[in-house]
């Protein structure tokens, strides 16, 4: 179903309460990996808010779709979304990253509710997300299983294991993503090690690779809709090329808000720019929207 | 669970992983959510039988051994059980990360049945023995970990694996073991050692493939020194059984802990932790490979070598027995 201007601004104003959560939940804990948790949070919104199968009071449903964050420490921007859905109280994102939190930058499956897999260490993700893809199949289960992976990420020898096997057996009831930020801790991707061609590599190991927007709501859609209605035997990669930081005009394109911390003049600047860039982001939906 | 009591006149036919795979044939036929995984050592590992039995539900993801940590624990995570084979030395050193993190982290209900353990694939090189895996897996929290002495006791484990929810890592010989139980009805309990032989002089505690020679060399000794000594099958490796332990401090006050692994963090730590705790004296020594490499050579030939054989182990009995310590009855000022 093709995204309504309607849809498409409810979205919009659902990713910018995450962000400002996110903002909140960076502030709350002192520090975060907020320059990510922006890149990705409209990929979370369109798939927490449109897209992904789940039942809030019943978390484990064996028929749900799964979702697993690759990039673990997008936490910050997880652990909102999760919150904001209901599967975990308000408070705990106060509490995140402090003693004995359930919330730790890395989201611990058996700890925060709605979280699929534990990560951190990263390229793991991929792996673990084919695993529950082929149970689905093995089950003969429905289920969708969707995998955000961080671009520096992909360094990783073992996400390129799993690309492998992905495509070997045939997984198109994987939905994965890369946020394709362009940064890793220590400096932009292509100066740290080069990914480019970055899409050729997911398209050689046999992918069906859609590149898009990734702070676009109607591209991602556009592109996971593509994904569901896949009747090849490929499964799908959508390369979402992000802005870290977005939406906070000191932090965008700034690979040095990997992590960090804020001050409160920091924090209230960083508020009047996502406002700034909710009001853009809404005007482009209310003129490209139908 | 019901099934085949394997007996000794197979076990002369087929070797340890062979037993391994016909065990988990037999739990394959009767609980569909059994898959296995391997990387590309299905024939090596024998975890090919159940690939040939159950096609749709064998996995072998290629040279990737990260790859298939990973996929087991999304698939146990999704309800199935996976059993997962490669050579030891990978799955406890190439994919560690994932064996943390994916399966012992997240306590998924993996198992993992790793071959070619300690320097059972001695010609190969110090490549493909696994001298430190018991040390890296009983560190993990959730890990159970198993060294069974031979194939009637892989089946138990194998079995007992399936049965006992959480992660396990058993390690299982390359080839042959020399024939320590006719069946498997010998009263095998996840955690607790068996007594192989009874003694009151001193005490071996040995696991996998040193089960065998310690018996050999305890027998050796009852006949040549007239030696009273006691063989402890340690085959659960973690959680340790500490009573057994514990009973041979009081018992007989000299252990000698022989396995075919580096000494440090395996068998004879474990053992160690124990002695210590108790706070009792007691002389002690661990046979296994002293912070080195092992040569290459065959798997009886390298045992040799290391003194992890029954003549290294009457050796290490007879310098034992020469050990100087409190003899007296009262415990309460060794504390």
């Amino acid at each position: 179903m093709p995204l309504t201007k309607k849809e498409w601004l409810a979205l919009e104003k659902k990713a910018n309460e995450l962000r400002l959560l996110c903002l909140d939940t960076t502030y709350w804990a002192g520090s975060g990996h907020i320059g990510g948790g922006m890149s990705v949070m409209d990929m979370l919104t369109v798939l927490y808010h449109k897209y992904l199968n789940i039942k809030v009071d019943e978390p484990l449903w064996e028929d749900r779709d799964r979702f697993i964050m690759s990039k673990g420490h997008a936490g910050i921007a997880l652990a909102p979304v999760l919150v904001d859905k209901g599967f975990n109280e308000f408070d705990q994102l106060k509490t995140f990253n402090h003693t004995n939190s359930k919330m730790g930058m890395h989201l611990d499956a058996n700890k925060v509710v709605g979280v699929d897999a534990s990560t951190g260490s990263l390229g793991h993700g991929l792996a673990i997300a084919l695993g529950m893809a082929l149970a689905a199949k093995i089950q003969g289960q429905d289920y969708k299983t969707y995998c955000i992976m961080g671009d520096g990420e992909c360094d990783e020898g073992s996400i390129w294991e799993a690309a492998m096997s992905a495509a070997h057996y045939k997984a198109t009831n994987l939905i994965s993503f890369v946020d394709r930020n362009r940064c890793s801790i220590d400096g932009c991707t292509e100066d740290v090690m080069r990914l480019e061609p970055f899409v050729d590599k997911w398209t050689a190991f046999g992918f069906i690779v859609k590149e898009v927007d990734g702070q676009n709501i109607k591209e991602l859609c556009e592109a996971i809709d593509f994904a569901l209605e896949n009747k090849t035997e490929s499964p799908v990669m959508i390369m979402a090329n992000t802005i870290k930081g977005a939406g906070i005009d000191f932090m965008e394109n700034d690979y040095k808000w990997h992590y960090g911390s804020m001050d409160e003049e920091m924090y209230n600047k960083a508020k009047v720019s996502l406002d700034k860039y909710y009001q853009s982001r809404k005007a482009r939906a209310e003129k490209e929207g139908a | 669970m019901a099934g085949l009591l394997f007996t000794a006149v197979e076990s002369t036919a087929l070797s340890t992983a062979e037993y391994y795979g016909k065990a988990l044939c037999e739990i394959g036929e009767e609980h569909p959510e059994v898959v296995a995984l391997t990387a590309d050592l299905g024939k090596s590992t024998k975890i090919g039988m159940f690939g040939e039995a159950f096609p749709d539900r064998f996995f072998n993801v290629g040279i990737a051994e990260q790859n298939m940590f990973g996929m087991a624990s999304g698939m146990a995570k999704a309800g199935l059980v996976p059993f997962l084979s490669t050579f030891s030395t990978f799955a406890s050193l190439r994919s560690a990360d994932q064996l943390h993190t994916d399966i012992c982290y997240q306590n998924v209900n993996a198992k993992i049945i790793a071959t070619h353990s300690g320097t059972s694939f001695g010609q190969a090189g110090s490549t493909h023995h696994a001298i430190v895996d018991m040390a890296v897996a009983r560190s993990l929290p959730n890990l159970t970990v198993i060294c069974p002495a031979d194939g009637m006791e892989t089946v138990n484990a194998v079995r007992a694996a399936y049965e006992t929810p959480g992660p396990f890592y058993i390690r299982i010989n390359r080839g042959f073991d020399r024939v320590v139980y006719p069946n498997t009805d010998y009263g095998f309990e996840l955690g607790k050692a068996v007594e192989m032989r009874k003694g009151t002089d001193l005490t071996i505690i040995a696991c996998g493939s040193c089960v065998f020679q310690a018996m050999t060399a305890a027998e050796f000794l009852e006949n040549t020194d007239g030696l009273k000594v006691r063989v402890l099958n340690m085959h659960t490796i973690k959680p340790i059984d500490r009573e057994a332990i514990e009973k041979a401090v009081m018992d007989t006050r000299r252990i000698i802990t022989v396995e075919d692994h580096t000494v440090m963090g395996g068998l004879g730590s474990a053992v160690a932790e124990v002695v210590v705790e108790l706070g009792k004296g007691c002389a002690f020594k661990k046979l296994g490979l002293q912070d080195e490499f092992a040569p290459i050579g065959h798997h009886e030939d390298i045992m040799s070598i290391l003194g992890i054989d029954s003549n290294g182990i009457i050796d290490a009995v007879r310098e034992v027995m020469k050990s100087d310590f409190e003899l007296d009855d009262n415990w309460e000022d060794e504390v």
